[in-house]
């Protein structure tokens, strides 16, 4: 497998705060790396630097083999980039402005032409090419956001937030193309949608105050959601400092006076100990539901975990 | 290299797009031409006089040069206005991340921008010149010194231009980018006046002020200190550019 992006240690000031901290990854061909964070995370800042829109405070980034800061230009070929406001020239139309994308990335001219039908066709456009961009919704525009980005045919292709403002069917028309294209590039894409990563990624990384929590692949990532968190009914109101005092046990969410969730680790699981105590104590165990992680909890959990040491 | 015409013809081509550069081929062309008639009707009347008179100003020195002269003037007040959205806008609209993240370097970036919205100047120029020439149906011109008048406007819209294209860099907001390029160029285009006062001259103001160097050249005395004076300009202004973009990468 060829290694498409290799972003190693990088850093980013914006005066004295501190926005991405020392992150690294790799991306291979073939794989949609799905960027989460919440909003603020330096999902976008980190996304800028790897197009080269932004110079990171330290480290390095190497695209296809090419260093962004010493030959930027051999780089950025291989780059396709869709930012958070998909640039757009609004007194063009569509047709005008997908063919200077085309030559500012240097294409040929029958490259261009079938470069530019390729990319309406793959974003639906075809019916719209002729219209000014900024009589088009807003789904159009991200559509064309996207049609350029993969206009040249690049190796990596990176999308901020690439379905915000399209409706359903049009979000799963562009998460299937976003696979298809997965297929034979590298694709980066930042959501804060997480069903949005387990349906199109292959990889997940998420970041959270400027730092990778997590990286991980899809699968290994559906591994850790099996266990994790247990549901418990008691009759009686239990004493939440005890149980929060057994080995294993991470954390305790309160619901209701008789209601408790507890997130425990995967590895010791406490289980067997947390209802032995709550019977030995007398609380009259009701329920006790070990519940399937979505990403969702994953998400919380790894985000506050961090803000809490 | 290429890329640079890329950029330039559609910055060039986008200005056709809207009313804008029509409206003010149009104002413009309109409000030199009543000037140029007015200066025609000045000749008629001194005709006569002028005559009699032995190396007496011709037609060129009345008529072309004070045509030149009030071109000056009046886009010393558009140039701002053309030159404000250059990049201030693309950095407003997020267009700019496109061209930041294309395989081209700021230099291209910086260039094209300045010689699309410089084809548009130039554009004038011709269409300015074209008033005098047409005097060549019923009189003789001096054509060397017609020539020079170009040039000299050529060189100071140039100049115009590139001051107005790093303000729009720096600019957070096109009116405060066309504010700013206004308020330079008036100032520099005035300095000249203190440095008339008679007893204490500054050489400085003196070689500082644009109407001097235009001037000059303007009255056929094409001189490399002229010249100089507005390469150097134009290129400081293109290179403060270019470096101000490169900032944007480094720091915001």
């Amino acid at each position: 497998m060829s290694v498409l992006i290799q972003a190693e240690h990088l850093t980013r000031y914006y005066g004295k705060h501190c926005a991405v901290n020392d992150v690294s990854f790799t991306l291979e061909k073939g794989q949609v790396l799905g960027f989460l964070g919440p909003n603020g995370a330096g999902k976008t800042t980190t996304m800028q630097m790897l197009c080269g829109n932004l110079a990171p405070s330290a480290g390095q980034i190497k695209i296809n083999g090419f260093d962004l800061l010493d030959q930027p230009k051999t780089a950025k070929r291989y780059l396709g980039y869709l930012p958070d406001t998909p640039p757009l020239y609004k007194d063009l139309t569509v047709q005008e402005f997908l063919e200077y994308c085309g030559l500012l990335h240097d294409m040929s001219k029958p490259d261009l032409r079938q470069g530019v039908n390729r990319a309406k066709e793959r974003c639906g456009l075809t019916d719209v090419a002729d219209r000014l961009i900024a009589n088009l919704s807003k789904g159009f525009q991200q559509r064309i956001g996207i049609a350029q980005a993969i206009l040249h045919n690049p190796e990596v292709i990176i999308l901020d937030e690439p379905t915000v403002g399209l409706d359903p069917l049009q979000i799963r028309e562009i998460r299937s193309l976003i696979r298809e294209l997965g297929q034979e590039h590298g694709v980066i894409l930042s959501t804060h949608i997480l069903t949005e990563v387990q349906e199109s990624c292959s990889h997940v990384q998420i970041i959270h105050q400027g730092r990778l929590v997590l990286h991980e692949t899809i699968a290994g990532l559906n591994l850790q959601m099996d266990t994790g968190i247990l549901l418990i009914t008691t009759r009686l109101p239990a004493d939440t400092a005890l149980l929060n005092n057994i080995p294993g046990v991470t954390c305790l969410e309160q619901l209701s006076p008789l209601q408790f969730k507890i997130h425990h680790s995967v590895t010791d699981n406490p289980t067997e100990h947390i209802a032995q105590s709550i019977i030995a104590a007398g609380w009259g165990l009701e329920e006790l539901l070990p519940l399937k992680r979505s990403m969702e909890d994953i998400f919380i959990s790894l985000t506050q975990e961090h803000h809490d040491s | 290299m290429s890329m640079i015409g890329t950029i330039a013809v559609r910055e060039f081509k986008s200005l056709f797009l809207s009313p804008l550069a029509w409206t003010l081929l149009a104002i413009l062309q309109f409000i030199l031409g009543f000037l140029f008639l007015t200066q025609v009707e000045t000749f008629n009347t001194l005709q006569s006089k002028l005559a009699g008179i032995e190396g007496a100003p011709g037609l060129t020195d009345i008529i072309v040069t004070p045509l030149f002269g009030n071109a000056a003037i009046i886009l010393l007040l558009v140039t701002p206005m053309l030159t404000m959205r250059l990049i201030c806008e693309e950095r407003r609209n997020k267009t700019l991340a496109l061209l930041l993240s294309a395989p081209i370097g700021n230099i291209d970036i910086i260039l094209g921008k300045y010689l699309g919205l410089l084809g548009l100047m130039l554009l004038m120029i011709a269409l300015i010149t074209l008033m005098p020439f047409s005097l060549l149906a019923g009189g003789e011109l001096d054509i060397g010194k017609v020539f020079a008048n170009m040039l000299a406007l050529a060189l100071l819209v140039s100049a115009f231009t590139s001051a107005g294209l790093y303000m729009s860099c720096i600019a957070g907001h096109p009116v405060i980018a066309a504010m700013a390029t206004f308020g330079l160029l008036l100032l520099l285009w005035v300095l000249d006046w203190s440095a008339n006062m008679e007893d204490q001259r500054s050489q400085l103001f003196e070689y500082l002020s644009m109407l001097r160097h235009f001037q000059a050249i303007q009255s056929g005395l094409i001189s490399s200190v002229d010249i100089g004076y507005f390469l150097l300009f134009i290129a400081g202004f293109l290179i403060l550019s270019i470096r101000r973009l490169d900032n944007d990468r480094l720091q915001k």
